[in-house]
């Protein structure tokens, strides 16, 4: 048998996946990690991506040499403007997320319940750092996008019937994209939307503790 | 009234005091008022409440005021880039009051605005909603969060004039005008004060009712992640 991890889409095909999400003229925040390549996906959307340190407009790395010290991005990178960026304050830019101006937030995950709760920001016992703008964006912004591994590395799943560590926000996700398939969050559970490649029904409910509604 | 001091220890004279509340601006590295920050380890100011999102690194930024054990609590969205942070917090030495980071901002600029509370839906259902009042607006749950009321607020910009107005470069803008409202006093450090009639008063990004003491100086502007492409994927 293939080890699960091994199973289904990679880091990139996940991202890809996410990026199909996004829609044309839409404003976007990318977390860190896997959330982040799914701006390299982008293709021909008009897509505004913003970085919540008070950005709109992120454009790519800069070339070695021309990184700038009152230029990054919220995960403290060193980044470029665009011919679109706008800067503002933190105030503005959490304004513009709470007031669900931002059509879609992609983000990482530890865990996700069936009932879209979202944990991700801290395992008791382990050194906190703190949740940054997770809390303000899932309760803010129109449509809250998970991208995350299917299963932890012991195999046990990481879409639960509810959560085990202490929450980033309550019912907030809308859609799960793993390296086996894309799911929604529906009334009763989890929906499957889509298998990831060479991934069956039977395998990904399998790999899935929380309830999958047809 | 002149507003234009010749250091950051002038421009701190008679106002710090043990145990006050200070706003700081700045994100991770990124517009942080360095200067002030290095004339607060040397005035020794005592048991510190300091509302920044982030505490610096080790040994630069705020982590300075660490080293030093003049902070007695944090109020923030994200720390832990310095190990000296998490000593001192496991330790029981500092305290930490963790904020998502938009409650943060809207907190000190509630306070500059005179508003004492506000209902925000971040945070609803969370350990960060704990004790705090819920009320219903809509049919949704929305907890009540408070203005920060600061006894001081330090601040970097890129340019001011004489009179205090002020413009930021990029993203080093982000908590500064929020912080810089919520004092009662605030002290802002610039890199360059230009001369009046020289800023355009369109462009002017936070104005001058809210700078009380100003000084330019050298800006160190360290980098906390250096992330850069190659030229051949242009």
């Amino acid at each position: 048998m293939m080890p699960s991890e091994a199973m289904g889409w990679d880091r990139n095909q996940m991202a890809a996946r996410a990026a199909d999400e996004l829609e044309d003229g839409w404003y976007v925040n990318l977390g860190i990690g896997i959330p982040t390549l799914v701006a390299n996906y982008v293709g021909d959307k008009d897509i505004t991506l913003q970085s919540e340190n008070g950005m709109l407009g992120m454009g790519p790395f800069p070339y070695e040499g021309e990184e700038d010290p009152d230029l990054i991005n919220a995960g403290k990178q060193t980044i470029t403007e665009l011919s679109r960026t706008s800067y503002f304050d933190s105030a503005t830019s959490f304004g513009m997320i709470r007031g669900g101006k931002i059509a879609a937030a992609i983000l990482g995950a530890m865990e996700v319940a069936e009932n879209g709760d979202l944990a991700n920001w801290m395992i008791p016992g382990k050194l906190v750092k703190g949740m940054g703008g997770a809390m303000d964006l899932v309760a803010g912004v129109g449509r809250v996008i998970v991208v995350m591994d299917h299963q932890n590395k012991a195999g046990e799943s990481k879409l639960l019937k509810s959560c085990t560590l202490p929450l980033t926000g309550t019912g907030v996700v809308d859609r799960i994209i793993t390296n086996l398939g894309v799911l929604d969050v529906v009334e009763g559970g989890l929906k499957i939307v889509e298998l990831a490649d060479g991934v069956t029904e039977e395998q990904l409910r399998e790999a899935t503790e929380a309830t999958i509604v047809n | 009234m002149k507003k234009v001091y010749g250091s950051a220890s002038e421009a701190l004279d008679g106002l710090l005091h043990d145990g006050m509340l200070i706003a700081a601006g700045g994100f991770g590295l990124c517009g942080i008022p360095e200067l002030l920050i290095d004339a607060i380890v040397e005035a020794g100011t005592k048991d510190l409440t300091i509302a920044s999102n982030n505490c610096g690194v080790d040994g630069f930024g705020l982590g300075k005021l660490l080293d030093s054990k003049q902070i007695k609590k944090m109020m923030s969205s994200y720390v832990g880039e310095n190990a000296e942070f998490m000593r001192q917090y496991l330790n029981e030495e500092l305290e930490l009051e963790f904020n998502p980071q938009g409650t943060l901002a809207e907190r000190m600029r509630a306070g500059g605005a005179g508003i004492p509370g506000f209902y925000t839906k971040t945070g609803v259902g969370t350990q960060i909603a704990e004790g705090k009042e819920v009320k219903q607006f809509h049919g949704e749950d929305y907890i009540l969060e408070e203005g920060i009321f600061a006894d001081l607020s330090i601040v970097k910009a890129w340019k001011a004039d004489d009179t205090g107005n002020l413009v930021f470069r990029k993203t080093a803008r982000n908590f500064n005008p929020p912080a810089a409202m919520c004092g009662k006093v605030c002290v802002v450090e610039v890199e360059e004060i230009v001369e009046r009639g020289s800023l355009d008063p369109d462009h002017i990004h936070l104005p001058g009712i809210y700078v009380h003491r100003i000084i330019q100086g050298q800006h160190e502007k360290r980098i906390e992640k250096v992330t850069t492409r190659s030229r051949e994927e242009a």
